[in-house]
């Protein structure tokens, strides 16, 4: 498998890769490398934005690596596992399950039945995009966005299922509701999920 | 005595930055951070803090604060009338505030933001190993509002006595080095089209300056493509579906669905910071 580089200013390069499966991996190889001088890492859906300090060797140093890393294997470290505990209450989950054509209990036995990967993260502090979403659940975005929806909402559009950290606008379709605190800056470890964690759904109906 | 800054009015907007929390993209939170560092880190100089001591970013001036406790204080960015107690002072120059007395930074007569150091920094809760405030996140402490009390920390060291600095002029046309890519070549000769003279317009914060100008077009063969969200930094210029490319600032969200088409050098960054609206940006773009 080959990766594409492409300058991205004077001290950073985004990492174009063939797939989520091998952006996930380059993501891995930097990251557990734990190169110095590296100012940021971003993992987005195909690519890696690695931004190096101003002067250092250091993007160097990750083409070294990539050139000897075996991309093919999910390596990296022993993932966080983290369970959220959620209400399918949500309310496009009549609308789910029509459009996959199962029963609104089948929904979410697909949705507790997966084991998911934070691939990366945006939109919103603490708001990762989940993959391992079953096929049947891979929906569309809503035609007509939402303008508020409520903070811990869980929700699924494309090939992603995510939780949304703080009530905002949001296209996604909801199907239900998690307690869980996503993003606090304040908090030792502000962001409960970040990239390579594994993820799992659990109802409390 | 307390150590601490009232404020008493805040202007437009004044906000708590320092040198901001980068490292921390993969969580999806910004950089932050003072948008005109440099100035930043002289006012620190000036009044003996370490440079990346927390001061107050003060939008178009406005700003009125009254000290709690003695303190050595000094005002930078662009050229702007400071006051002790409606005595004329100057900016870019420490300057000694006995307790009680009141600091007033005017309006810039060009530029936008002005920076207020206070020896021993503004000393609010930390959050991700900054105490700036980014206006996209809502991470760091709130916009400054009458009556706000900021705490000042133990002063470091001893003020850099009778130094002065010339304040920066801020002109009416900037010439904004550009290195293209990541994504150019979605677009028909970029680097040709990104020269045409863009203006500044009055949607731009700190998130980013949203730019009018001639739309930027698209090779047929990217027409109507979409991009996979990917990772966004400083001086990132990303191009919507309209053409009218938006530079990213310190605030910016750190993953987009849009093709960036060049980036910024970080040197011509500060100067970004202080371009008003209606500014003239000629970009200087090279591969």
């Amino acid at each position: 498998m080959t990766t594409r580089w492409l300058r991205y200013g004077p001290d950073a390069v985004l990492i174009e890769c063939e797939s989520l499966a091998q952006m996930s991996a380059v993501r891995a190889a930097v990251v557990s490398a734990e190169l110095p001088d590296l100012a940021e890492v971003v993992p987005g859906a195909r690519t890696v934005l690695v931004a190096a300090r101003p002067g250092s060797r250091a993007l160097d140093r990750v083409r070294e690596l990539l050139e000897h890393a075996d991309l093919t294997a999910g390596n990296g470290g022993e993932p966080r596992e983290i369970t959220l505990d959620v209400r399918y209450d949500g309310a496009d989950l009549d609308l789910v399950a029509r459009t996959a054509g199962v029963s609104v209990d089948e929904v979410v036995a697909l949705h507790t039945g997966a084991t998911y990967t934070v691939a990366f993260t945006g939109f919103a502090p603490g708001f990762g995009y989940l993959t391992g979403l079953p096929e049947p659940l891979r929906q569309s975005r809503l035609d007509t966005p939402r303008t508020r929806v409520p903070a811990g909402s869980v929700a699924i559009a494309g090939e992603f299922t995510g939780v949304y950290p703080r009530s905002s606008p949001g296209g996604w379709r909801l199907l239900g509701h998690t307690d869980a605190v996503l993003f606090d800056s304040r908090a030792q470890r502000p962001a409960l999920l970040a990239p390579g964690d594994r993820v799992r759904f659990r109802s409390l109906s | 005595m307390i150590r601490a800054l009232e404020v008493l009015a805040p202007g437009p907007l004044a906000l708590v930055q320092d040198l901001g929390r980068p490292g921390h993209a993969h969580l999806g939170v910004p950089p932050s951070g003072a948008l005109d560092a440099p100035a930043l880190r002289l006012a620190n100089r000036l009044v003996g803090n370490p440079e990346g001591a927390a001061g107050i970013e003060a939008l178009l001036g406005g700003l009125e604060v009254r000290a709690g406790a003695s303190c050595t204080v000094a005002v930078t960015g662009p050229p702007v009338p400071v006051a002790v107690d409606g005595r004329p002072v100057g900016s870019h120059m420490p300057v000694h505030l006995a307790a009680g007395r009141t600091l007033t930074v005017g309006r810039p007569e060009t530029g936008l933001r002005s920076y207020l150091a206070v020896s021993g920094g503004v000393d609010v809760e930390p959050e991700m190993g900054s105490r700036s405030r980014d206006v996209l996140s809502e991470i760091g402490p709130p916009p400054l509002e009458p009556g706000a009390v900021l705490p000042l920390g133990p002063p470091h060291g001893i003020p850099v006595g009778a130094d002065t600095a010339t304040a920066p002029r801020c002109p009416a046309e900037l010439a904004v080095p550009v290195l293209l890519g990541p994504r150019a070549d979605w677009f028909d000769d970029a680097a040709q089209q990104l020269s045409a003279p863009w203006t500044v317009t009055s949607e731009s914060n700190r998130v980013g300056l949203r730019l009018g100008g001639p739309a930027l077009r698209r090779t047929s063969a990217r027409e109507g493509d979409e991009l996979p969200s990917e990772g966004v930094l400083t001086g990132a210029i990303q191009v919507p579906p309209n053409g009218l490319p938006v530079v990213f600032l310190a605030d910016h969200p750190t993953t987009g669905g849009y093709p960036v088409i060049g980036v910024v050098l970080p040197s011509a960054l500060p100067t970004l910071a202080q371009a008003r609206p209606g500014t003239t940006l000629r970009m200087r773009p090279y591969a």
